[in-house]
């Protein structure tokens, strides 16, 4: 989808993304709940636009709250965040793990139906109610329930264990898993430059070491271990989507906000399995919309967020998008490209395995996260944007491969 | 009778018990696992929980439950597959549900006796008395239409004794678990020569099974376990008792725990340790080793004085540790018992000054939670001690004086006979008491 009316993103926030890993965390202690992260996320971003009179619309991304939280109806929790936000129109939506997603692409055709100048975005999720192992029941849910029974008792990290043994079949072990550990590694060495990574304070000497270790099918997986995967978190994360009157509206100058270029948004067949366990097939159909949207093709791009949920699935997508030929996600990781000062920097902040996973809140975090970099507001995470690349690349992925939210961003000034 | 038919049913006296729940956990889950292989589908499996106290039944089987559904969550994995074929059992949540069901539908708590009759398989885990066993396992073997095995957790009588006493015809052996069992990798064996043919092949299964590593040790009071603790204990005390003409006896306890923790890198003081199997438990061990050993004297005053005065230390029922020789909060030992005083002294109190005195620790004396994570220990170990030996600190000193009597203790279990080797001594120190490196070792001399 390309727009057709200019449409921006402004005023992004980040909760820390809470969980194992954070100093702070204690699975015994009472913790805040989805209104703590929901109000500091909502009201992070409305400090910056001048307050709630200015939005005109509220949507919140959400997968699970209703299990994770025994908590439905969250569109409802905007006046909570704000007593301005009363009586305006706010609804949730659902994608799985695209939720986030799902309430960018939500927020981006409200301002293009002209409803609205101002959406205000919000994701978020609170995942820590519940061990992980029952967590995993629930996350399930992003699957085709009549498959769980079949299922791993971690089943997404079962789906894309799969998908790495067909890989290493097709492939060849050796090298996809020093690649695989490749990108934990600058998953964590990207967190430890963002103070609200969930890895932030990670201080494990030899990460590559960390990551290559053998799996071990009998406690977890037989192809993926634990470094190979995306955090259990709670967070939230908001960002406002605006016209350019929304934008004027707020006072904010044009410099300070990131352009919205072209959207992709595809989904398959939840009831269907992947073709080819090597491809991400709906990922691939979602970043050609929205490149050809955009007039672009990947070189242009400066960053990209991607949806690692697992190392696996971060070398597959390089190959699904074209940026590595197929079988040479590795070689491409390797030479480090993907690292903060390769080729193309791929998340920059630590993405899901490094800075989280609140599965809700991830496609809003991504936006924020690439907001932050075409703004020049990424602090010690800062990277280069070449003037000739000025370009970014979000991918949000929900289930395995099965919703897909791809957004192009691009630099105002 | 193989193994799956000896374990059809089992019966554990002094379930209730700090040891007697740990091995009915075990068993339980062992026998649940047997029962969902395919193979075994259908046959019925027993576990008799018996134990006096009828007021503790209820609370045993809270704890059973609660430590089940810890390792449901943690083999989830393996779960999936053995409930593979209920099709109504979809998310873990229902599977380890329904595996906790299981396993608690195997055990029938009980204060009678008479359960263990139909018995194949008969653990003892009742008090550390002689005669209070042998009554248990006339009764049953009287009464029993299976003569069954007995597998007796004693830490210290002579199973040949109970044998005799309680004319059981050989089918006894010891199974010496460690504190907690179902964390203790070790089982110390205590075979005798008249065990019936095939009776020590399937306890080493079981211990296999149970994930647990064996270490034989010959029928002599105390065996190797607290052979070594002991003896480490009864010098402790001394060590203690005689440094008091330097300084009051609490804050000498204090030096001497300190040493044997943090200078020794081990997991906790001995005093500590003490505490943690309990004053009034090691007394009676001492008390029951005493009469089997014609050149020691396996006794001590301090502990007696200590336990007239209930000072006893143990744990209670959450695992939690009770006041003993030393005062614990949150665990940590934060004061010391002055037997003048009858009352606890803050470390705080003196602390400062006893550890100037004994001198500082240096760097190649690692706390024990890292030198366990080591890959070669003895090499962390021998680098410690031969920093120690240069040291000229009253610390150091202790702490080479402990280390060679602990080796000294443990050539006298293998010049005895109680051990079949020095390695075996070792392996007791590693896996029952947790210890970084084996006291019999050339590094300490």
């Amino acid at each position: 989808m390309k727009p057709r009316r200019k449409i921006y993103m402004v005023a992004g926030y980040n909760t820390i993304s809470m969980g194992t890993g954070r100093k702070e965390f204690n699975p015994k202690k009472e913790r805040a709940g989805l209104e703590e992260y929901l109000k500091e996320a909502g009201q992070g971003t409305l400090q910056q636009i001048g307050g709630a009179k200015n939005v005109d619309e509220g949507v919140v991304g959400n997968f699970m709250a209703a299990r994770f939280n025994n908590q439905g109806h969250l569109g409802a929790f905007m006046a909570m965040i704000d007593q301005g936000l009363r009586y305006k129109p706010s609804l949730r939506v659902e994608g799985a793990c695209a939720s986030g997603g799902l309430a960018l692409v939500s927020g981006i055709k409200s301002v293009l139906s002209e409803s609205a100048d101002t959406v205000l975005a919000i994701g978020v999720e609170v995942q820590n109610t519940v061990k992980a192992i029952y967590g995993a029941d629930i996350l399930a849910t992003a699957g085709w329930n009549k498959r769980r029974k079949d299922g791993h008792a971690y089943f997404f990290p079962g789906q894309f264990s799969d998908r790495a043994g067909a890989y290493f079949q097709k492939y060849g072990r050796e090298k996809t898993r020093l690649a695989m550990a490749r990108w934990y590694r600058n998953a964590i060495e990207n967190a430890r430059l963002c103070t609200t990574a969930q890895e932030y304070a990670n201080v494990t000497d030899d990460l590559d070491e960390a990551g290559i270790a053998e799996p071990n099918p009998k406690a977890f997986t037989d192809f993926l271990n634990y470094t190979d995967c995306s955090k259990v978190s709670d967070g939230a994360s908001a960002i406002a989507i605006v016209s350019e009157e929304g934008l004027k509206k707020a006072g904010i100058p044009l410099k300070d906000a990131v352009e919205v270029v072209a959207v992709g948004h595809a989904t398959d067949d939840i009831t269907s399995n992947p073709e080819d366990p090597t491809v991400m097939s709906t990922i691939r159909e979602a970043v050609k919309i929205a490149l050809n949207d955009a007039g672009i093709t990947v070189d242009q791009l400066a960053t990209i967020e991607t949806h690692d949920c697992f190392s696996i699935a971060g070398l597959i997508t390089l190959e699904s998008i074209g940026l590595a030929e197929p079988g040479k996600g590795a070689d491409f990781i390797l030479e480090g490209n993907t690292s903060r000062t390769g080729k193309i920097p791929i998340n920059t902040t630590g993405g899901l395995i490094g800075w989280g996973h609140p599965t809700g809140a991830t496609g809003v975090h991504q936006a924020v996260t690439v907001w932050e970099q075409l703004t020049g507001r990424a602090g010690d995470a800062q990277i280069n944007i070449p003037a000739d690349k000025p370009y970014a690349l979000s991918i949000n992925m929900g289930g395995d491969d099965r919703t897909v939210v791809a957004i192009v961003y691009k630099k105002t000034m | 009778m193989d193994y799956n038919e000896r374990i059809s049913n089992v019966s554990v006296l002094g379930a209730a018990g700090k040891m007697g729940s740990g091995i009915l956990l075990l068993m339980a889950i062992e026998m649940a696992d047997q029962g969902l292989k395919p193979e075994n589908k259908g046959k019925p499996y027993v576990l008799n929980a018996i134990d006096v106290t009828s007021g503790a039944l209820p609370g045993l089987m809270k704890y059973i439950r609660t430590q089940v559904l810890k390792a449901a969550e943690k083999k989830v994995v393996v779960l999936r597959k053995l409930y593979a074929h209920r099709a109504d059992l979809v998310d873990n949540g229902e599977i380890i549900e329904e595996y906790i069901n299981d396993v608690m539908s195997i055990i029938r708590p009980g204060t009678r006796l008479e359960a263990a009759f139909e018995s194949n398989l008969v653990f003892e885990a009742v008090s550390e008395n002689a005669a209070l066993k042998v009554k248990l396992f006339t009764q049953i073997d009287t009464n029993s239409i299976v003569k069954p095995w007995y597998f007796t957790n004693t830490s210290s009588v002579p199973i040949s004794g109970l044998n005799e006493k309680a004319g059981i015809g050989g089918r006894i052996l010891g199974f010496h678990f460690y504190n907690p069992p179902a964390i203790q990798k070790l089982v110390e064996l205590i075979t005798i020569k008249e065990n019936p043919d095939g009776m020590k092949e399937f306890a080493h299964e079981l211990a296999k099974s149970l994930k647990k590593i064996i270490v034989p040790s010959n029928d002599i009071a105390g065996f190797v376990g607290n052979g070594h603790f002991m003896r480490d204990a009864l010098y402790s005390i001394e060590q203690a008792e005689k440094l008091s003409s330097e300084m009051p006896l609490h804050e000498a306890v204090y030096a001497i725990n300190k040493v044997s923790q943090d200078f020794l890198m081990r997991p906790m003081g001995i005093f500590q340790l003490i505490d943690y199997v309990g004053v009034d438990v090691v007394r009676f061990i001492m008390n029951v080793m005493d009469p089997y050993m014609s050149n020691e004297n396996l006794h001590s005053d301090m502990l007696d004085k200590l336990f007239d005065l209930e000072i006893k230390g143990g744990q209670y029922a959450d695992g939690s540790q009770k006041d003993g020789i030393l005062k614990y909060e949150k665990g940590r030992p934060v004061a010391v018992y002055s037997l003048d005083k009858k009352d606890y002294v803050p470390f705080a109190d003196f602390a400062s000054k006893t550890d100037a005195w004994l001198g500082e620790l240096p760097k190649e004396v690692m706390p024990w939670k890292n030198i366990i994570r080591m890959a070669d220990k003895d090499a962390v170990a021998m680098e410690a001690f031969a920093r120690l030996k240069v040291l000229n600190s009253k610390g150091a000193e202790l702490a080479l004086a402990h280390a060679r009597r602990s080796r000294e203790i443990g050539l006298q279990l293998v010049n005895t006979g109680v051990a079949a080797s020095a390695q075996d001594v070792n392996t007791v120190l590693a896996t029952g008491f947790f210890h970084a490196y084996g006291p019999v070792n050339e590094f300490v001399n």
